[in-house]
């Protein structure tokens, strides 16, 4: 193993550093009414300075929120992506979002209630079943490994969820109003409030998915030699599916149901980080926090000053494109 | 196809291809429990006029038949169901004249055009899906998955947007400016999706991933025009990203009569290389199937077919994936036939579009509907497999 101190990965850190650091700025200066970095600064310093409030008051919450979301979707990318050793892997393509969002829905419908710590264990609950059915499924072939049964399974789970959840916000379309903007995703929507109430199952999920890592590096390997290292598979699949519902349904409790980060920040991290899970996690929490933001940023510059684009749908454009990307590179026979 | 990129889903259509080479020879036992043989009967007849031959045997030609039953069905109740009821002598007393003056303007004017159209979409969805499954040799290969549907969406919403007419499906302001640009919007996904896909020829199942990621980036496409559009009704809105027969009219059809005119009997020529390439790609080339024009073709076809039904009605999902795998199971056959293919998704178009208006109280889209029907099917069919993979 590398000592931390050596130069690439220092370089590593410093980059992820800058990227997150100039994401962060941008989130907090850039939107439909720009306001100047020292600006941020100054009101971020001192509250009173802010002009209408507009860096404490939407901003910064809604920078937390990317950052948190946007870390617990790429490490649940992560361990999704090292339990099955599927490249394609992701809460949002897998069906495990829209799970969670399905809950929330129908719980909004049933119970009509607008409670955040309801939401949140509903999320969990949804995320929880969708998980088990989309593995479930999939994992009555042979390999977990094998792309295209996961991928379609986990198509064709999120496309009945999703119609569900169309059905039951079209017909019930007064009382589910706040949902309709809720389930493209966005990260205005919930604030600091949402915010706070995810913040301890998120935090417990990222650590139970550092708890997971070792497990992580050895399933890569394989089921046997996993099994030859001393590794309990059921018990490192159960560490496992805990973090993915964790992070997952606090993500999507607090921002809607988000694809593509799950799949892209750990590709990108292992590219600067390499296959080793330890490093590897936080990386990816890392590049997926700063991929969330960028894409929210681009949003709200794209909408044109009037309306802004859900963060979902620019991540559902720029992420099909590295999907594509993935599946064009990677070897067929490989995957 | 390459044989190293094939597994699970495809070996399915690869065993019964293989298993099964044409309809002309017996059928022998074939790879599936579904598909039982046929027994030892002398499996075609048939017409051939040169360039269309038609070898059927007569269970395909009873399915066939059964399925035009189901559908005339399926259109009648489409006629007679609503907020004002009428029997089914009504109906057809007066499709065929008779009738008072208030049920005349019922039919003709309010039911008719939805019926007609409803049914136009299932035919064109199933005929394309079974098209694409058929060429693809894999039942996950449909216009929905490889993004023909999205992009044929995605470019109906373009003409919204940038031609600025009437946001509702198939308003008479652009109805043939929709349609154009939808069938060019999916000819253009599904060129995408196969140039993508293309590494020293194309392997189905890269086609599939490629297809969905396309699929998302379209998705989010229409979502961000919407947006910028300032769309004030959102139910219409709603209308391009799942497919509803509300509000369609007379305009809606005529696009959709013109290409079923011209693209069915040309499927039905193509019905010969569609069977010999079961045999794979060398085989058909070996018997004197240009194969890459053939494929183009067929592609071109089901694009062009698809993106006329989602320019009448939005994407209507699923109908193009369930129906020709019905059909084929209905008919015993080893590839999708493809006019019980085009009948099937008629009969489920029209039927889910019932429901979908009486069901529920209020209006839901007919798109939701056959997802809710379809994608539990796609389920099943993969679980079901992956059980017979694990033997």
């Amino acid at each position: 193993m590398f000592a931390a101190t050596h130069p690439a990965r220092l370089n590593t850190l410093a980059l992820l550093g800058v990227a997150l650091l100039a994401a962060v700025l941008a989130s907090l200066a850039l939107g439909s009414n720009p306001i100047s970095v020292a600006q941020v600064l100054q009101a971020l310093l001192d509250p009173a300075s802010d002009p209408d409030a507009v860096v404490w008051g939407s901003r910064v919450p809604r920078t937390l929120v990317g950052l948190l979301v946007g870390a617990c979707l790429g490490v649940a990318g992560t361990i999704m992506q090292g339990q099955t050793g599927n490249p394609l892997a992701d809460p949002g393509l897998f069906g495990v979002s829209s799970g969670a969002s399905l809950a929330v829905v129908l719980g909004a419908y049933l119970l009509g209630h607008d409670s955040m710590s309801v939401s949140l264990l509903l999320a969990m609950a949804g995320a929880l079943v969708a998980s088990v059915l989309v593995f479930g499924v999939a994992s009555l072939s042979r390999d977990l490994a094998n792309p295209v049964p996961l991928a379609i399974a986990g198509t064709a789970v999120s496309a009945l969820l999703n119609a569900v959840i169309s059905f039951l916000v079209l017909t019930n379309a007064s009382s589910l109003e706040a949902y309709r903007v809720w389930v493209v995703g966005s990260l205005g929507g919930r604030g600091l409030e949402g915010l706070s109430l995810v913040l301890v199952p998120a935090l417990a999920g990222l650590v139970l998915a550092l708890v997971n890592a070792r497990s992580l590096n050895s399933l890569t390997l394989g089921l046997d030699l996993a099994r030859g290292l001393g590794e309990t598979v059921w018990r490192a699949r159960l560490v496992g599916l805990g973090a993915i519902t964790l992070t997952t349904a606090s993500a999507v409790a607090v921002a809607g149901p988000l694809g593509f980060i799950g799949l892209t920040a750990p590709h990108v991290g292992r590219a600067l980080v390499g296959g080793n899970h330890y490093r590897l996690l936080p990386a990816s929490a890392l590049v997926g926090a700063v991929t969330l933001l960028a894409c929210d940023v681009i949003g709200r510059l794209i909408g044109g000053g009037q309306a802004e684009v859900p963060v979902g749908v620019v991540l559902a454009v720029l992420g099909g494109v590295a999907f594509v990307a993935i599946v064009r590179r990677a070897k067929l026979a490989a995957m | 196809m390459t044989g190293q990129g094939e597994a699970a889903l495809d070996r399915e259509q690869g065993t019964r291809a293989t298993a099964e080479p044409g309809e002309r020879t017996p059928a022998g036992p074939v790879g599936t429990a579904a598909l039982p043989s046929t027994g030892g009967r002398p499996p075609t007849s048939g017409i051939d006029l040169g360039v269309i031959a038609l070898p059927w045997r007569w269970r395909v030609l009873a399915v066939t038949l059964g399925c035009g039953v189901l559908v005339l069905a399926a259109f009648t109740v489409g006629i007679a169901a609503g907020s004002s009821r009428m029997g089914v002598l009504d109906v057809w007393s007066t499709l065929l004249g008779g009738g008072t003056q208030t049920l005349q303007f019922i039919v003709f004017e309010l039911r008719l055009p939805r019926a007609c159209v409803a049914v136009g979409v299932g035919l064109c969805l199933g005929l394309a899906g079974a098209l694409t499954q058929t060429f693809s040799r894999n039942p996950l290969a449909t216009p929905d998955i490889l993004g023909v549907t999205s992009g044929a969406s995605a470019g109906a919403v373009v003409a919204i947007v940038l031609g600025g007419g009437g946001y509702s499906v198939g308003a008479s302001l652009l109805g043939v400016g929709i349609p154009a640009v939808a069938i060019i919007g999916g000819l253009l996904a599904a060129a995408a999706v196969y140039g993508l896909s293309w590494r020293q020829g194309v392997d189905s199942f890269r086609l599939i991933l490629i297809g969905i990621g396309l699929t998302a980036i379209l998705g989010g496409l229409t979502s961000f025009l919407l947006v910028r559009a300032q769309l004030t009704q959102v139910t219409a809105a709603t209308q391009w990203m799942v497919g509803s027969l509300n509000g369609v009219s007379w305009a809606s059809l005529w696009p959709m009569v013109v290409v079923l005119a011209v693209l069915l009997p040309f499927a039905l020529t193509q019905s010969a290389p569609l069977e010999i390439n079961q045999l794979g790609d060398d085989f058909s080339t070996g018997l004197g199937v240009a194969v890459q024009r053939h494929r183009m073709l067929v592609i071109a076809t089901s694009a062009v077919l698809a993106g006329v039904a989602v320019s009448a009605a939005g994407p209507v999902e699923f109908v193009a994936f369930v129906a020709p795998q019905v059909a084929c199971r209905l008919a015993r056959t080893a590839r999708p036939p493809l006019i019980a293919s085009a009948l099937v998704g008629a009969a489920l178009v029209q039927l889910s579009d019932v429901a979908a208006r009486v069901a529920f109280g209020t209006e839901v889209p007919v798109g939701i509907v056959t997802a809710i029907v379809g994608a539990p099917y796609l389920i099943w069919l993969i679980t079901r497999h992956n059980r017979k993979e694990r033997r």
